[in-house]
């Protein structure tokens, strides 16, 4: 059984707003039969242009109605730029939380609210330049990388939950993989504060001692720092380490690239000869 | 608020008379079946007597049958000495419409170089019989088909099956989690040489259940241990459990009358007060080839889990078919091999009886379930534009 709030419970045991406005302004129909749940939302203007009366169809489970019954509450009088900044996180969150798996009831709210304020202003329903990624679900590559960029969704699995998208024969789920490496490709690198040389060394020795002596012991080695000149890191192998050879591949992709990772991608690792 | 309980393929209650005989053996009787000492010895007996019971129920001898801990375990066994005892063959036959004790095995041997083999149904969920026939190959290890559908309760004709595979020389099993204890059992009229039984489906607990491995067929163990079953199944004995387990097969031999008349006048009356009281509703599954239990029956144009959450509120427990309760966004596997449409495979409900059902339960259902359709049909996008075709979008 799906653990729903007792909010999701309510709005589904006794669901807002059930129905189709007279004469809306907009209309937004998202989802179909197939994918199991779809949602019809319909709204209407007053004179201020603001949301007077939004109405809504669902075919789906007990989140799905609850998520469009909280949709409906939440536009409720507002303009349509403000109706606009809903996201789905922010559904999700007016029903105090949906279950992972249950996340794509909370898009499809948002993909709704999207497609009826789109046919207001007379934009066509589906955007030029739109591909559809997922053909079981009918999931636009659009609607993927926003939910990736709006949930910070790091796999398929991840995006299945939001979108639907690979749920079915997963035939698209190299396509999604795509657009989740692009998305985190975008994305700045972590910006590091500028380190004092005396807090590098400290930060170099720390890693050294916590990161990578504990696996160079496991095979009879160790490392010693033997200076730190500007990004040189110099350093003279011990123990095992020192007969290695593979020792410098050992130094380049291991010791190099953590202390890398950990401090600063500038480090440059070098060995000095044993004193 | 005492549940009404209508989701028996799940699981079903205890019976008392099971649990009475279960209790010393928490308590005081808790000796090892295995040792010397006669406090140990006592209870070998009690477990000899339950192995006893639990061939009767099937027209098995006793030393055919082996305990384990579950339906899921016996069919892991089965299929997993199989292809231990046959290492050059390859090929496992099965069905698209399996539990998934057997088929995410299969997957999983599939991953491993297996050639699995997934025989067809028809819209009503018999099994292609032809299609069975010509897939048996000389790699063939196993056929292994389930006896009764736990979600349509569709029955195989598995005794036919197996004949036919016995005829290539390939061993074969049977899942019969669900028809053990509904429908007559005679191991000695088969020829079947494998069948897995689950204690809690018939009023046994949770946690305990059979496999049976008919005299002659080569066997080779899934739990590797002492000398336990004859060492075909190492591990201490759940002694409560297994002394309970057949004292619910003597009680499901007894009862089993009561399943096809009672039980199943119950199911009908359900299910035709259903159809006739909501339009535009369909039973899944062949209503003659069926288990007299269940009831696998679709609503169209809404969702199954909306349905049983409004039935939850009156207490009603049934199970549905639906992508939303699955936790997979994939409607029922059965009802897609069924090649059941979409408007209807979301709206399936599953009600399975048993013989601790009665009437006034059924008059509840059949009062509260039709404006529970009608409500969501209201709030269905689908149902006032009246049927469309599914586009798949």
């Amino acid at each position: 059984m799906w653990e729903y709030t007792d909010k999701v419970k309510e709005h589904f045991l006794n669901p807002r707003n059930v129905g189709e406005v007279e004469n809306p302004d907009g209309v937004g129909e998202v989802g179909s039969i197939a994918c199991g749940d779809a949602l019809k939302l319909s709204f209407k203007l007053d004179k201020d242009k603001r949301i007077k009366e939004a109405k809504f169809k669902t075919f789906g489970c007990a989140s799905a109605i609850a998520s469009s019954s909280a949709l409906t509450e939440m536009i409720k009088g507002k303009t349509l730029e403000e109706a606009m900044k809903i996201s789905n996180r922010d559904i999700a969150e007016y029903l105090g939380g949906l279950p992972e798996e249950k996340m794509h009831c909370s898009v499809m709210g948002k993909e709704a609210l999207d497609k009826a304020i789109e046919n207001f202003k007379g934009a066509p329903a589906v955007k030029p330049g739109e591909k559809i990624i997922c053909e079981c679900f009918g999931v636009t590559d659009m609607e993927i990388e926003r939910a990736v960029r709006e949930n910070n969704l790091a796999t398929i699995e991840d995006v299945t939950n939001y979108t639907k998208a690979g749920g079915g024969c997963g035939n698209c789920h190299e396509a999604i993989q795509q657009i989740i490496d692009r998305v985190k490709a975008e994305e700045k690198p972590v910006i590091r504060p500028k380190l004092t040389n005396i807090q590098k060394i400290r930060m170099i020795e720390e890693s050294l001692e916590r990161e990578i002596r504990p696996s160079l012991r496991h095979d009879g080695g160790d490392i010693e720092l033997v200076d730190v000149v500007g990004n040189r890191v110099l350093v003279a192998t011990r123990g095992a380490c020192k007969t290695c050879k593979a020792s410098d591949i050992t130094l380049k992709n291991f010791v190099e690239a953590k202390l890398r990772e950990l401090i600063s991608t500038d480090l440059i690792i070098e060995e000095v000869n044993n004193p | 608020m005492k549940p009404v309980y209508l989701d028996n393929n799940a699981t079903t209650q205890v019976a008392p008379e099971v649990l009475d005989v279960m209790l010393p053996y928490f308590r005081e009787l808790y000796g090892n079946p295995s040792s010397m000492h006669s406090f140990g010895g006592q209870v070998a007996k009690k477990i000899n007597n339950a192995r006893e019971q639990a061939a009767a129920l099937i027209g098995a001898l006793p030393d055919e049958i082996i305990f384990t801990s579950c339906g899921t375990e016996s069919d892991n066994a089965a299929i997993r000495s199989a292809l231990a005892t046959n290492p050059e063959r390859r090929h496992v036959v099965t069905s698209r419409v399996e539990h998934p004790a057997v088929k995410a095995l299969c997957a999983s041997l599939s991953q491993q170089g297996y050639r699995i083999t997934e025989v067809p149904v028809d819209k009503n969920g018999l099994l292609d019989m032809e299609h069975y026939e010509n897939s048996l190959a000389a790699d063939t290890a196993i056929v292994s088909l389930m006896w009764a559908n736990n979600e349509t309760g569709v029955i195989f004709p598995v005794e036919k099956a197996a004949e036919i595979a016995r005829a290539h020389g390939i061993p074969f099993h049977t899942d019969a989690v669900q028809s053990a204890g509904k429908i007559p059992i005679n191991m000695r009229n088969n020829v079947i040489d494998m069948l897995s039984i689950s204690g809690h489906k018939l009023h046994a607990p949770k946690g305990v259940g059979i496999l049976y491995v008919r005299r002659g067929t080569r066997f080779s163990p899934f739990l590797i241990g002492g000398h336990q079953e004859k060492g075909r199944r190492g591990g201490t004995e759940n002694t409560p459990s297994i002394i309970g387990l057949g004292r619910a097969c003597e009680l499901a031999a007894a009862n089993l009358h009561i399943e096809n008349t009672a039980v199943k006048k119950l199911r009908d009356s359900l299910e035709n007060a259903l159809l006739k009281a909501i339009p535009q509703s369909k039973v899944n599954g062949d209503r003659i080839n069926r288990l007299p239990n269940t009831s696998n029956i679709s609503f169209e144009y809404i969702e199954g889990e909306a349905i049983l959450l409004l039935l939850n509120e009156y207490g009603i427990c049934a199970s549905s078919g639906s992508a939303c309760t699955s936790g997979s966004l994939q409607p029922s596997h059965v009802l897609h091999a069924m090649g059941v449409p979409f408007t209807m495979a979301h709206g399936s409900i599953r009600f399975s009886l048993s013989i601790y059902n009665t009437e006034k339960e059924i008059d509840l259902v059949i009062e509260k379930l039709p404006p529970i359709v009608e409500r969501l049909r209201s709030m269905s996008p689908f149902w006032n534009s009246g049927p469309q075709v599914c586009s798949g979008k």
